[in-house]
């Protein structure tokens, strides 16, 4: 073997520069030298030479495109080593996007016609590497040609080719099939080889293929045995296995064909055991084996060696879904591996303890899962908490679990967390106390933790009134003062890691702690008047409107700041809560309309026949007469819902749109489709008399739809004994701002008919 | 299916690239400093395999060279690092205690034997007496330049 002594001079010369500069400037200086080569017609043995010292510039980085024509050039010299050169440079330097690639097909076409098998083999090669389509197609014949009638050196090579071709152009499958069944009666381990990933292709993408190749499966078992049982063959022997990669590739197959019966489990080396596991798995065996695999998988999970390992989880997933139990064997493994140093070992455990995780076994998972959490990438914590949801044992539980993953990690959880979280706090009524205890000092040790500080805040300004009572039996008492709580809150609006959100969140709880608590109210009033010119808009106008509920609208604000009811979780998406925030944006602090169920009387020149509306109302209504805010606690709670995104009050709670001299209607509003909505009105009567006759009649917008059906009767008794509902459908097709306008009539037991109109301009649940 | 094989130093200095799949030429550098970046990243003694978007990867170090190889998602990962280690014992029989030197010098020769190992992301002969039979052949042929072609008989 002659050494190509300017080849290796040159690397030289590129390796002994010192810098970046001289390396660049070396290769260059080649660069341009093999470049005049090429322009020159014939220099002898020089040509392979230089294409290889441009091969290695390649390498190196450097381009080297004007190569391509001298690798079709050397492709079709008669000379066997610079054919060799060519077919190498030809598999580096092009590929089936250059349009140079085209230009060898006809060498590759001489080439596999040769008579020399190493010629042929080069073209084989070369072909298998980066034939496109197009040569593929122009190639195909020829290849089958090889596959029956010559040696198996070649066999085994054209077999490979024919991989190749057969993932580039399916349709060609059909055209090696038959030679692909008569070469697995070959001995050659090669030629063997070659056949099997041949077949396993055509079945892959081929199912009438699947169907034929099935008959050959006794041929593959024939095959194994023959292997394994076997004496000793030094040729192909790995460590004392003999030929593994033919065992493996034939299980492989066999994953494919459904065998009924393996006889493969002999335990002959990890490689050939796992993919006899996987085969095992995969193909619908009797239960006796998929526990012997399970059993062969735990074995590897007791192994040292963290490979081992690592393909036992892997295989474990995907089989923790059926055999649930047979996994759950191993869960104190796996949960160990939770603590291995080596990150990919980590996260297949990760992934399988989430997977594992039952309701038996939540407790102690949690605690190692969380044990985890401290060093774990960031997704990780966003599932513990999905799975401590699912199968959260009691609700004590339950809190302390996410408070811990809110204090560990707090940054990373998803912003849904938080409403939640709030959700299930007031959810569980008996612990509000322990809750917000626990939430208190977590926000007095930490703000840096944006979700775990709004929901302090919140529960705090919810439930500031057990927090200040002091007592409580789930944890130690502690004495907290008013001050000492509002001093907390007001950490938080003024640290500069709080974001606008989490001050939105303090500003409100201060606002409802002036219900809970007695003596300083003055403080909170000074706090939130500071806000009142802040910078940020959003917390202005909180600020603004607290102030004037100080102001102009204190006899209300204890019932505006009552406690939230128990909230539900429901399907209807944000509409609820955008437009109870929305009703309370519109507030201006100079019309803030009355909560509840008073409603302006219409000024007399204002009666309008019902029937006009439908004429178009063109005369300006008064945006506030209608709708009053839908619930004194709803106000509360629509600012929150701003500040909770999707947290929504339930759209079944009624909304009362008229009260008079006993009579009282109240709506409520359901989106039945993307246009339509179904409005249900009830009616009472707190009178001590009773009303009968009692009518409503609607009419709305004019491209808007109604039907009414019939109500459930027009009898009102006296003290609300029972109620009248109408269900209303209206369609708005056009989407215009929906309005209706609702008649009342009925008449009073001393006989006398009374007649009255509301109008709503806004509905809840839109 | 092997969808390329990557030989690189300590320093991340690419020895030895082959690609089973067509790539541009931006991805396959693209491709080279993520597997460089990742592999050696690693610590000494950690997991030989990696997901790196839909491939598994398989690296082993021998010596001063990690061999990188990158299979799709069904294949052995067991049977990969075999490949590796066989590519490694063939190069070893050819050179004779082969080191990281005789790559870079020989490369073409590196390529030639990797060549007749696999073909097409594909094992193609397991016996390694076949392989170095093969290589010893295909020089000599080489050597004897002359225009005269003659067979040469391999058992097989």
């Amino acid at each position: 073997m002659s050494p190509s002594i300017p080849l290796q001079e040159m690397i030289r010369a590129i390796r002994s520069a010192r810098t970046q500069c001289e390396e660049r400037g070396v290769i260059q200086r080649e660069c341009a030298a093999i470049r005049a080569q090429f322009r020159q017609v014939d220099n002898g043995g020089a040509r392979s030479h230089n294409l290889a010292k441009l091969l290695y510039v390649h390498m190196l980085g450097y381009p080297a495109h004007f190569g391509q024509m001298e690798c079709v050039r050397m492709i079709a010299s008669p000379r066997y080593s610079e054919k060799r050169v060519g077919y190498l440079g030809a598999m580096m330097l092009l590929d089936e996007k250059q349009d140079a690639s085209l230009l060898i097909t006809n060498s590759i076409k001489n080439d596999l016609a040769h008579s020399n098998q190493y010629v042929q083999s080069l073209a084989l090669c070369t072909l298998a590497c980066m034939g496109s389509a197009e040569m593929c197609r122009d190639l195909a014949p020829e290849i089958d040609r090889l596959l029956r009638a010559s040696n198996s050196y070649i066999k085994k090579k054209a077999a490979l080719c024919a991989v190749h071709i057969v993932r580039k152009v399916h349709d060609l499958g059909e055209l090696f099939a038959p030679a692909a069944r008569s070469l697995l009666a070959e001995k050659n381990h090669g030629v063997l080889h070659g056949a099997v990933v041949l077949i396993t292709q055509l079945c892959e993408r081929n199912p009438e293929a699947l169907e034929r190749f099935r008959k050959t499966v006794p041929d593959l078992v024939q095959i194994m045995k023959g292997l394994v049982i076997s004496g000793y063959s030094p040729e192909h022997d790995v460590a004392g296995i003999s030929d593994p990669f033919l065992q493996v590739i034939i299980c492989f197959m066999k994953d494919l064909l459904v065998a009924t019966n393996t006889d493969s489990t002999k335990t002959v080396g990890n490689a050939v055991l796992y993919e006899t596991v996987l085969t095992v798995l995969d193909i619908k065996s009797e239960s006796g084996l998929r526990v012997l695999a399970v059993n062969i998988l735990g074995r590897f999970l007791l192994n040292n060696d963290r490979n081992i390992r690592y393909i036992a989880m892997t295989s474990l997933q995907r089989i923790v879904g059926t055999d649930h139990n047979a996994v759950q064997r191993h869960r104190g493994t796996i949960v160990d591996c939770l603590k291995d140093q080596d990150a990919s070992v980590k996260r297949r455990a990760l992934e399988l303890s989430l997977a594992l995780v039952s309701a038996s076994n939540i407790r102690t998972m949690m605690k190692e899962l969380l044990l985890f959490l401290s060093s774990c990438p960031p997704g990780a914590q966003i599932r513990c908490v999905c799975v401590s949801v699912r199968y959260a044992p009691s609700q004590r539980w339950h809190i302390d679990t996410i408070l811990h993953v809110l204090t560990t990690a707090g940054g990373d959880v998803r912003d849904e967390t938080v409403p939640n979280l709030i959700q299930l706090i007031t959810n569980t009524s008996e612990l509000h106390c322990y809750t917000v205890h626990k939430l208190y000092r977590a926000l007095l040790t930490d703000i840096s933790q944006p979700s775990l500080v709004q929901v302090a805040c919140w529960c705090i300004g919810e439930y500031g009134d057990l927090l200040l009572k002091g007592e409580c039996q789930e944890t130690e008492p502690s004495q907290v003062t008013e001050d000492d709580a509002l001093d907390a809150l007001e950490t938080v609006l003024q640290s500069h890691m709080s974001s606008p959100a989490t001050r939105g969140f303090a500003l409100t709880a201060t606002m409802k702690l002036s219900t809970r608590i007695t003596e300083n109210v003055d403080r909170i009033r000074s706090i939130v008047s500071i806000y009142g010119s802040c910078m940020d808009v959003e917390l202005q106008q909180r600020a603004v409107e607290y102030n004037a509920l100080f102001r102009k609208y204190d006899h209300m604000r204890a019932a505006v700041l009552e406690r939230m009811p128990v909230i539900e979780k429901n399907s209807s998406g944000h509409t609820n809560g955008e437009t109870a925030g929305d009703a309370v944006k519109e507030i201006q602090p100079a019309a803030v309309k009355q909560t509840g169920p008073l409603l302006p009387q219409q000024p007399a020149n204002q009666v309008c026949d019902l029937l006009d509306l439908l004429g178009g109302s063109e005369e300006p209504l008064q945006p506030s007469t209608a709708l009053g805010l839908p619930n004194s606690t709803s106000t509360a709670g629509g600012d929150l819902l701003d500040l909770l995104g999707g947290l929504e009050l339930t759209p079944l709670a009624p909304v009362p749109v008229y009260e008079k001299d006993g009579v009282s209607l109240t709506l409520i509003c359901e989106k039945t489709s993307d246009s339509g909505m179904t409005v249900t009105l009830t009616a009472s009567n707190s009178t001590d008399s009773d009303i009968s006759v009692f009518t409503l009649q609607a009419a709305v917008p004019k491209s808007v739809q109604l039907h009414m059906k019939a109500p459930s009767g027009d009898f009102l008794p006296a003290r609300g004994a029972a109620k009248v509902t109408q269900m209303v459908a209206l369609n708005n097709p056009n989407k215009v701002n929906l309005k209706m306008r609702i008649r009342i009539s009925y008449n009073t037991s001393q006989g006398s008919a009374y007649q009255d109109t509301v109008q709503i301009d806004s509905f809840p649940g839109l | 299916m092997m969808r390329f094989l990557l030989l690189f130093s300590r320093q991340g200095k690419l020895r030895l690239q082959k690609w089973f799949t067509p790539i541009s030429e931006r991805e396959k550098k693209k491709i080279i400093r993520d597997m460089t970046s990742m592999v050696l990243a690693r610590q000494p003694r950690s997991c030989n395999f990696l997901h790196w978007k839909d491939l598994k990867i398989i690296y082993k170090r021998y010596a001063s060279l990690y061999f990188c190889l990158a299979v799709d998602n069904q294949e052995n990962e067991l049977l990969a690092l075999e490949v590796i280690h066989r590519y490694v014992e063939l190069l070893d029989k050819y050179f004779g205690n082969v080191c990281e030197l005789d790559i870079i010098f020989n490369f073409e020769k590196a390529y030639f034997i990797l060549d007749e190992f696999l073909i097409g992301g594909e094992i193609q002969e397991t016996s390694k007496q076949v392989v170095n039979r093969c290589i010893e052949s295909s020089d000599m042929l080489q050597e004897d330049d002359s225009s005269e072609w003659y067979e040469v008989e391999l058992f097989g």
